[in-house]
């Protein structure tokens, strides 16, 4: 398969990769995926409690290289929007601006996934209402 | 395709890309190139011509063909039927045996990881009436001989294991599955298309009665296979699947493939040469290429037998890294992986999921198939860019990181998409 440009430079240089505190109630973490199923994506946002303002996103992915685009593409958008803003950003946006193929169009659906699961759970640690948002549930916690 | 010189390890040069995808296909030897090129243009007579010079010289280069390939599984020229390629082969043998011996039973059995040239021919015949048995393998990709035992009963016809798997290398026990057949007058069928040449392989020694070949998996070219059906003890006998001028004794119509088939038979003499040599070889460079893996790498996972294995063979899934994502890492050189992501279906490998190892290693699968070309400074500038992007893409994996804290993967409910 051919990748476009966009797919390749996020692959070669992924942007905002890392991890933020998830116990910090200005962080959000959405994991969506299964291993089974070949996609895990890890999105968190750092919220600005004053602002609302998404002022940090950070991503890992287990994925395609147009899983890993999508994500690093996705923590490029949240960041400096507004919770709500980000909201609006839809998977088929993520398709237009990294030209992916119809085979890999449930990769840039992960990645509206994750932004909602990492928003849902700022929300829900906020007391703040919203739609409960399918989320992997790690049922052992650290060792 | 580009191609560029860069240094490897100390003066050797390995020029890029690396093609380590031998199982796919092979380069074709420049000795069977070299051998092919007069039966296109000057002695380009069709071997069915019975009444002049050109005909004559066409039939005589396919009979020896014929005698060299025969000679490389220890079969008499007269057991070899040329056909387009094993896929063809294997249809033809299991829907002529089908045909053939209905009278007799309509049981076959068959196993899990058999290519899908074997799989989908065996389903249709479900469609027609036949019952077919799809014997599961055991952790090493090979099957069990009891189950084989359990599952023949008075009507099977015909057993069709493969010889070596073409994704993970293993080796069936294919002698002590002929001999299992031949006490109960079964006939045994072996897809024979990764071992021939590559391994050694007899169909007296083996109890094979029919087996499938392939010329472009041992450096022949593509569009060329052949099929042999065993003459006596048992005499096998088919009924043709292709009609027509009655080629091949019947078992086969259409014009044969005269320069393929030349290119077949030097293909074959020439692994009569030196496959003993090559296999030492091989398996030298693979066993090089997993211990630099293995020794710079932790939770990497070898898929099938270690013991019975093809040399060139190295299938190995590396922990929480999707397969694509490592081909991308990697992408001038030539390999494969079980990934679903790689694959137009979204499914990962049937072959690796039906080692029972779970789907998340065969979304991290990796194979590596090392043939007659590759040199030990493209094994050492492979094993280098692979440990290198796995390095990378597991600081980019989230299941790594959760490892690492601790958490049991197993243990997760996932909330996975129903897309995939
Ligand atoms: C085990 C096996 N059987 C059959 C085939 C099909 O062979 P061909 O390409 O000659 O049709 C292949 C190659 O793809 C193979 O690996
Ligand atoms: S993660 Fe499987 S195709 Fe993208």
């Amino acid at each position: 398969m051919a990748y476009s440009d966009k797919v390749l430079d996020h692959y070669s240089n992924p942007r905002n990769v890392g991890s933020l505190d998830k116990n910090s109630t200005e962080v959000g973490t959405g994991l969506v995926g299964a291993p089974e199923c070949g996609d895990v994506m890890k999105l968190q946002i750092k919220v600005n409690p004053a602002t609302n303002i998404i002022e940090d996103a950070k991503f890992k992915t287990f994925g395609c290289g147009s899983a890993i685009a999508s994500s690093s593409l996705a923590t490029e958008w949240v960041k400096g929007k507004t919770v709500d803003e980000a909201l609006t950003i839809r998977n088929t946006d993520i398709v237009k601006e990294l030209s992916l193929p119809p085979v890999k169009i449930h990769c840039s659906v992960l990645a509206e996934d994750a932004i909602r699961a990492a928003i849902g759970d700022w929300k829900k640690k906020n007391g703040q209402h919203s739609q409960p948002q399918p989320q992997a549930q790690p049922v052992e916690q650290r060792a | 395709m580009s191609t560029n010189v860069i240094s490897g390890n100390g003066n050797n040069d390995v020029k890029l890309p690396i093609y380590m995808d031998n199982h796919a296909t092979t380069r074709t030897d420049p000795r069977v190139v070299e051998e092919m090129l007069p039966y296109f243009t000057e002695k380009f007579g069709n071997a069915a011509s019975r009444n002049h010079e050109f005909g004559w010289v066409a039939e005589q280069a396919v009979e020896q063909a014929r005698e060299r390939i025969a000679k490389l599984i220890g079969a008499t020229s007269k057991e070899i039927i040329f056909t387009s390629g094993a896929t063809e082969s294997n249809n033809l043998a299991i829907k002529g045996v089908a045909e053939m011996y209905k009278e007799k039973g309509n049981h076959i059995i068959t196993q899990a990881i058999e290519h899908k040239a074997v799989l989908d021919t065996c389903k249709r015949l479900e469609k027609y009436g036949f019952r077919v048995t799809y014997l599961p393998v055991q952790k090493d990709g090979r099957i069990d001989l009891d189950d084989l035992k359990r599952a023949m009963d008075e009507k099977t016809i015909l057993v069709t294991i493969m010889t070596a798997n073409n994704e993970i290398g293993a080796l069936q026990p294919i002698r002590e599955i002929g001999a299992l057949c031949h006490e109960r007058g079964v006939l045994f069928h072996t897809d024979a298309v990764q071992a021939i040449g590559k391994v050694p392989f007899n169909v007296i020694q083996d109890n094979v009665d029919l087996a499938s070949l392939t010329a472009h998996k041992l450096y022949g070219p593509k569009g060329v296979g052949g099929l042999y059906v065993r003459r006596k003890n048992p005499r096998v006998q088919l009924v043709a699947q292709i009609d027509g001028g009655g080629h091949e004794r019947g078992m086969r119509s259409g014009t044969l493939n005269v320069p393929g088939i030349v290119g077949f038979g030097k293909a074959c003499a020439l692994a009569s040469e030196g496959m003993a040599e090559e296999a030492v070889k091989l398996a030298a460079l693979r066993d090089r290429l997993k211990d630099a893996i293995m020794g710079q790498l932790d939770e990497v996972y070898i898929n099938g037998s270690v013991e019975h294995r093809l040399p060139g063979n190295l299938n190995i899934s590396f922990a929480y890294v999707e397969g694509e994502s490592l081909l991308m890492g990697i992408n001038d050189i030539a390999v494969s992986s079980g990934s679903a992501c790689t694959s137009a279906t979204l499914e990962p490998s049937y072959v690796l999921k039906a080692l029972g190892a779970g789907d998340d290693l065969a979304h991290s699968s990796i194979r590596f198939g090392i043939g007659r070309f590759n040199t030990q400074a493209e094994v050492d500038y492979v094993a280098e860019r692979v440990i290198d992007t796995v390095k990378r893409l597991r600081e980019l994996s989230p299941l790594y990181e959760m490892a690492k804290e601790g958490i049991d993967l197993t243990k997760v409910q996932w909330a996975a998409e129903p897309t995939h």
